[in-house]
């Protein structure tokens, strides 16, 4: 007997028609079958937060939903929302800061630093640590990251985009 | 590591859900938000057969004040708790307790009911049903039932909930405009699980609290109830003196029992702690 189940979705603006076994998390669907490797599968029972991607507009824990739940939805990953530009001045601020070393917590991290600048875009920088709290970073010791969203969260305030480092051509 | 293989249904009447509850027996598992229930289905601590997925259903939705009552549907989520103003006007205590609750990325999707329904001791949602005395409202087979929060947590993890019922919502009594409360917990990062908190109401006149209830969380195989200390503080000045000694009887009331990481020695003298913070905030 065949436990598969079809499932549609849009992922990053494209629909997806499928059929996958329900055990199957949305993580392993994202990066096993589309190929989307930017969110990473780390501890794969919701501690380290770099799985995280939207659905329906909201972060979750990758790992701890499966794309059966999915069906129906809305589904964002790093690679849509670099696409967009929604996360662009968080990426340039990153940089700047040299907000990631070997970069597994970043697409986590960034997503989840979307979701306070848009929730609580007057954040201190305390509640900045307590928001990204939920997504472990094993290089840089987390200031650097905290700093880049804070520049972002001063900047969006005072209605200026942060300067990209890197002259584009 | 990877779940083992289960069907999934997904029923839109709560009627359907609760016959497949039924045929399915013991191999069946609601799901919900699934925050804690993926975890342990990842590492296969827990093996269903199939997954029935309540998140379609009408009935277990929304937040409403019905008559003298806050009414939390069982798949309200922490998220929607946090962000909700009738929460914020009606039981503030919830409010301030939301945001302790793992992470905003858990919080988006684990859900009120299946934190009282699963019982864990160290989580936010069973202590603040306590203090909050709500009542559970839980359908069956046989119909509906109402139980008090405070008959519902019987042990760790635990609740009178039967494996063929399903926690539909809650029932708080709205908060008076005298009512103070306080919520803290102790933990080693924002988000983990407290080594102990406390979740605390009272009436406040002047300097004297009545009808304190404080639950104490994290320290026990469930959420526990300090009669006696609230005994104590009930009706009198609130003073240092009052304090020392309720900080004192706490701590001999509450037979803390240790984790895997904190001693119940420790956890005793963190009780008093919390509630000393929490007397000081109470009246402030």
């Amino acid at each position: 007997m065949s436990l598969k189940k079809k499932i549609s979705m849009t992922v990053n603006g494209v629909h997806v028609n499928t059929e996958i076994e329900p055990r199957r998390h949305l993580v392993d669907f994202l990066r096993e079958d589309l190929h989307l490797k930017g969110p990473h599968l780390g501890c794969e029972q919701g501690a380290c937060g770099a799985c995280t991607v939207k659905v329906d507009g909201q972060i979750i824990r990758g790992c701890l939903f499966l794309a059966v739940q999915a069906n129906g939805c809305v589904v964002e990953t790093i690679e849509g929302l670099t696409k967009s530009g929604a996360l662009a001045d968080l990426q340039e601020s990153f940089m700047r800061h040299n907000a990631m070393q070997c970069g597994f917590c970043s697409s986590g991290m960034l997503l989840a630093a979307a979701e306070l600048i848009e929730k609580q875009p007057k954040a201190s920088r305390e509640e900045v640590r307590e928001w990204i709290s939920g997504n472990y970073c094993r290089c840089t010791g987390y200031h650097s990251i905290v700093n880049a969203i804070v520049d972002v969260l001063e900047a969006r305030a005072k209605g200026q985009k942060i300067k990209p480092i890197i002259a584009h051509a | 590591m990877k779940a083992a293989a289960f069907d999934y249904i997904k029923p839109k009447a709560l009627s359907d859900a609760l016959s497949l509850l039924e045929q399915g027996g013991d191999d069946a598992q609601l799901i919900a938000g699934g925050q804690t229930l993926l975890a342990t289905l990842n590492m296969r601590l827990s093996e269903p057969s199939i997954l029935i997925d309540i998140t379609d259903i009408d009935e277990l939705k929304g937040i409403s004040v019905v008559g003298d009552k806050l009414r939390i549907g069982a798949l309200v989520t922490h998220t929607e708790i946090e962000d909700s103003d009738l929460v914020a006007k009606h039981a503030p205590l919830l409010k301030a307790a939301a945001p302790h609750i793992a992470h905003r990325a858990i919080r988006n999707l684990g859900t009120w009911g299946g934190s009282l329904a699963y019982g864990d001791p160290a989580a936010e949602w069973p202590a603040c049903s306590l203090t909050l005395q709500a009542t559970m409202v839980i359908h069956g087979p046989k119909g509906e039932r109402k139980i008090a929060a405070q008959e519902f947590f019987i042990d760790l993890y635990t609740t009178s909930l039967e494996p063929d019922e399903i926690l539909v919502a809650t029932e708080i009594p709205l908060a008076s405009s005298d009512q103070v409360f306080y919520f803290h917990e102790l933990a080693r990062r924002h988000g983990d699980y407290a080594v102990a908190g406390l979740a605390a109401v009272a009436q406040k006149k002047g300097n004297v609290l009545s009808n304190c209830i404080f639950t104490f969380f994290s320290v026990s195989s469930t959420p526990v109830m300090a009669a006696a200390t609230q005994g104590i503080v009930n009706g009198k000045a609130l003073n240092e003196q009052l304090i020392a000694q309720a900080v004192c009887t706490v701590r001999e009331e509450i037979d803390a029992i240790a984790d895997i990481t904190n001693s119940a020695e420790a956890k005793t003298h963190l009780i008093g702690v919390l509630l000393e913070r929490g007397l000081k905030h109470l009246i402030a």
